[in-house]
C-alpha cells in the first residue's frame, strides 16, 4: 500500500475533517488541504541530528513515511527514539509506529517530528499500549517548517497499575496538531499530559487530548502551556470523561496560554464529562498577558523590559518542562523552548 | 542626593500627591510617616517609575539626574531600590536566578562585567547567613509559599546583593514579628552609609526604633506637612495623625 492510498483510507473515503467535525472546528484540515495531495517519493535519511541526539539506546527514523525496520517497537527498560523526517514538497505521506511497552518495564519513547522542505502533508499514527505495572514517559518536539500540514494522533492504551507521562513541544506549522486518546483502566495506573507550544508568524498548533476513566482509583494530570506571538493560533482542547463507575478518580486540568500580540490567538476548550461518583477533578484555563505587577517588580530590580519578558515567560514554560522525569530530555527541551522563546520574543 | 520639588501625581486621574517637596541628602536616613490614603506608597512608585503613576508637575532628581525621564531599569541601575510592601511571587524563577540577573543587568547598563558565578555564589552565602535565611529558600521559586516575614527578608537580601546608593523601604515592617523586625532592621542598618541615603516609609513608629532617622516628615494630603527630628515620630504615636487630616 503506498503512502497515498494509505493517506486516502486514513480520510475516511477522501471527505477531510474540517469546520463542521466538532473536533477540527478550529483546525480546519479540509480548508488547508483541498484535495489529497500526491504521495511523498522517498528521501535520505537526515544528515541532522534529532532534538534529542545522542539520548537514546536506539533509533527508529521514518523519513516520509517509509522505515527500514519493522513499524513495531517493543520496548523494554529503554530509551528509544522514534523520528518521524519529512522531506518532501507538495505532497503527502502516512507513518505509523506501534509501540508496546512490557509488562513491569519502564521505557522512555524520544519522539520527534522534523521537517525539511514545504507545503507537505504528514500524516502520522501510533498505537501506543502499555503492559501490567508498565511505565512510559513519552517526550515529543514537534519541530516542523512554516507551511507543513502534519497530524499525529495516538492511541494509548493503559493497564492496571501502569503509568503514561506525557509531554509535547510545540512551534507550531500551517496546521498542525497533536492528538492523544488514552483509555484509562484506573486500577492505580496514572497519566499525565503535559504540552508546551510556542507559536510565532502565522503559525498554528493543535493539542487535542482525551482521557477516558473506564474504572476505579485512576489518576490524571495534565498542564499545557502555550506563548503565541505574530498572528499565530493556539488550539487546546482537553476533554476528561470519568465513566459510569470509576468512582475515585482524580483529574486535574490546566492550560494557562500568554498572548505576546493583538493579533495572536488562543482557542481552549478544557471540558470534563462525569458519570461517576465520589470523584475528585478540577480544571482551569487561562489566557492572558504577562503580569504587569511581576514584570515592573523585576523592572524596578534593574532588569530591562526585554530581560524581564524573557526571564518571566522562560519561567512560565518551565512549570510544564521541569515536570519531564529524564533528566537529560529535560534539559533537551530547556534548551529547545529556550531558543523557540528567543525566536519569539 | 535626592530632590524633589513640588511634585504632582496621580492615579486614573485622581491627584494623590499635590506639590510634595523632600530633600533628602547623602548618608541621611529620612522617614516618612502618614495616615493611609496620604500618598506614601504612591511616593515611591513615582520615584520607582511604576506605570499608572502619572507626574503632571515638579521635579525629581538624584545626584541632580533627572529620575522621572528614567525607565525603571534605569533608574534601579542608578542606584535606586525600592523594597516593596508587598513583594511580588515570582513561580519558576529561582530567588538565585533572579537577583543574578539583576545584578548583571545593572552592571551591563553601568558598562560594567558581570559577575561571575563564583564570585555571587560567595556573596549570596555571606548576605543570606547575615539576614539568618536558609540559603536552600534561594534557589526555589522566588517569595513562591514565603510567610509575609519571609519575603520582607528576602527584599532586604535582594537589597544587600544589589548595593544600592538610594534605597526606599516601603511599609517595611507590616508582616512582621518582633524577631524578623530586628533581623530586617539590622540587615537594613548594616547598609548605612556616608554614600548612601534611605527613605523609610512607615505608618508606626515601631520600626523607627530599630532604623533610627536623622529627620521624620509628616505626609498628608499628598504633602510634606511637617518635618523634625526622630522626636515628632514618638509625638506622632500618641497623638496620631488627626490634627493633619485636613491638611491638604
Amino acid at each position: 500500500m503506498n503512502a497515498l492510498s494509505r493517506a486516502a483510507d486514513w480520510m475516511n473515503g477522501g471527505a477531510l475533517p474540517g469546520r463542521r467535525d466538532e473536533s477540527f472546528r478550529w483546525s480546519d484540515l479540509s480548508r488547508i488541504l483541498r484535495a489529497v495531495p500526491p504521495a511523498s517519493p522517498p528521501a535520505l535519511a537526515p544528515g541532522w541530528p534529532g532534538p534529542f541526539e545522542g539520548l537514546a539506546d536506539r533509533e527508529m527514523i521514518f523519513v516520509n513515511g517509509f522505515e527500514d525496520g519493522p513499524d513495531l517497537a517493543l520496548l523494554g527498560d529503554e530509551v528509544v527514539a522514534a523520528r518521524f523526517i519529512s522531506d518532501a514538497h507538495d505532497t503527502g505521506h502516512l507513518a505509523r509506529l506501534k509501540v508496546q511497552v512490557m509488562a513491569g518495564a519502564s521505557a522512555v519513547l524520544l519522539e520527534s517530528y522534523e521537517g525539511r522542505g514545504d507545503k507537505y502533508f504528514a500524516n502520522t499514527v501510533l498505537d501506543i499500549e502499555l503492559g501490567v505495572g508498565a511505565s512510559l514517559e513519552r517526550i515529543v518536539v514537534l519541530d516542523e517548517p512554516d507551511g507543513a500540514v502534519s497530524v499525529s494522533t495516538a492511541q494509548v492504551r493503559l493497564a492496571e497499575g501502569s503509568h503514561y507521562a506525557q509531554t509535547v513541544a510545540a512551534s507550531g506549522a500551517r496546521l498542525q496538531r497533536h492528538e492523544t486518546h488514552v483509555h484509562h483502566p484506573g486500577g492505580g495506573a496514572t497519566a499525565r499530559l503535559d504540552a508546551v507550544y510556542l507559536l510565532d508568524g502565522a503559525r498554528h498548533t493543535d493539542i487535542t487530548t482525551i482521557v477516558v476513566h473506564e474504572g476505579l482509583e485512576g489518576e490524571t494530570s495534565q498542564l499545557a502551556k502555550g506563548v503565541v506571538g505574530g498572528s499565530a493560533r493556539g488550539v487546546f482542547q482537553g476533554k476528561i470523561v470519568v465513566s459510569h463507575g470509576a468512582d475515585k478518580t482524580d483529574a486535574r486540568m490546566r492550560h494557562d496560554a500568554l498572548l505576546l500580540s493583538d493579533k495572536a490567538e488562543v482557542d481552549a476548550k478544557p471540558e470534563l464529562e462525569i458519570y461517576a461518583d465520589d470523584v475528585s477533578c478540577a480544571h482551569g484555563n487561562t489566557v492572558g498577558a504577562l503580569d504587569e505587577e511581576a514584570l515592573f517588580y523585576a523592572r524596578a530590580r534593574g532588569m530591562p523590559l526585554a530581560v524581564a519578558t524573557a526571564m518571566l515567560t522562560q519561567a512560565f514554560v518551565a512549570e510544564a518542562v521541569d515536570r519531564v522525569g529524564h533528566e537529560m530530555a529535560r534539559e533537551a527541551l530547556r534548551g529547545w523552548t529556550g531558543r523557540r522563546l528567543e525566536a519569539l520574543s | 542626593m535626592l530632590s524633589v520639588k513640588n511634585l504632582h501625581a496621580e492615579v486614573g486621574g485622581k491627584p494623590i500627591l499635590k506639590g510634595l517637596t523632600l530633600d533628602v541628602p547623602a548618608g541621611e536616613v529620612h522617614a516618612i510617616m502618614g495616615p493611609n490614603g496620604a500618598g506614601k506608597s504612591t511616593l515611591s512608585y513615582v520615584l520607582t517609575g511604576r506605570a499608572g503613576y502619572e507626574v503632571t508637575g515638579g521635579t525629581a532628581t538624584l545626584d541632580g539626574e533627572d529620575l522621572l525621564a528614567l525607565e525603571p531599569d534605569e533608574r534601579a541601575a542608578k542606584g535606586v531600590f525600592l523594597s516593596f510592601q508587598y513583594p511580588l511571587e515570582i513561580p519558576g524563577v529561582p530567588a538565585l536566578t533572579f537577583v543574578r540577573t539583576a545584578i548583571n543587568a545593572q552592571r551591563k547598563a553601568r558598562g560594567e562585567a558581570e559577575m561571575a558565578a563564583p564570585e555571587f555564589l560567595k556573596l549570596a552565602r555571606a548576605t543570606a547567613a547575615s539576614l539568618k535565611m536558609d540559603f536552600e529558600m534561594l534557589r526555589r521559586g522566588l517569595n513562591v509559599g514565603f510567610s509575609g516575614g519571609e519575603k520582607k527578608r528576602m527584599e532586604i537580601f535582594q537589597m544587600a546583593m544589589l548595593s544600592p546608593r538610594f534605597l526606599i523601604l516601603d511599609e517595611t515592617d507590616s508582616g512582621l514579628d518582633i524577631d524578623a523586625l530586628k533581623i530586617v532592621s539590622e540587615g537594613v542598618n548594616a547598609l548605612r552609609s556616608p554614600g548612601r541615603a534611605m527613605l523609610v516609609i512607615t505608618h508606626y513608629q515601631r520600626l523607627l526604633d530599630y532604623i533610627r532617622p536623622d529627620k521624620v516628615h509628616v505626609l498628608a494630603g499628598g504633602r510634606i506637612v511637617a518635618s523634625g527630628g526622630p522626636e515628632l515620630a514618638l509625638e506622632l504615636e500618641k497623638s496620631g495623625y488627626d490634627r493633619y487630616g485636613e491638611a491638604a
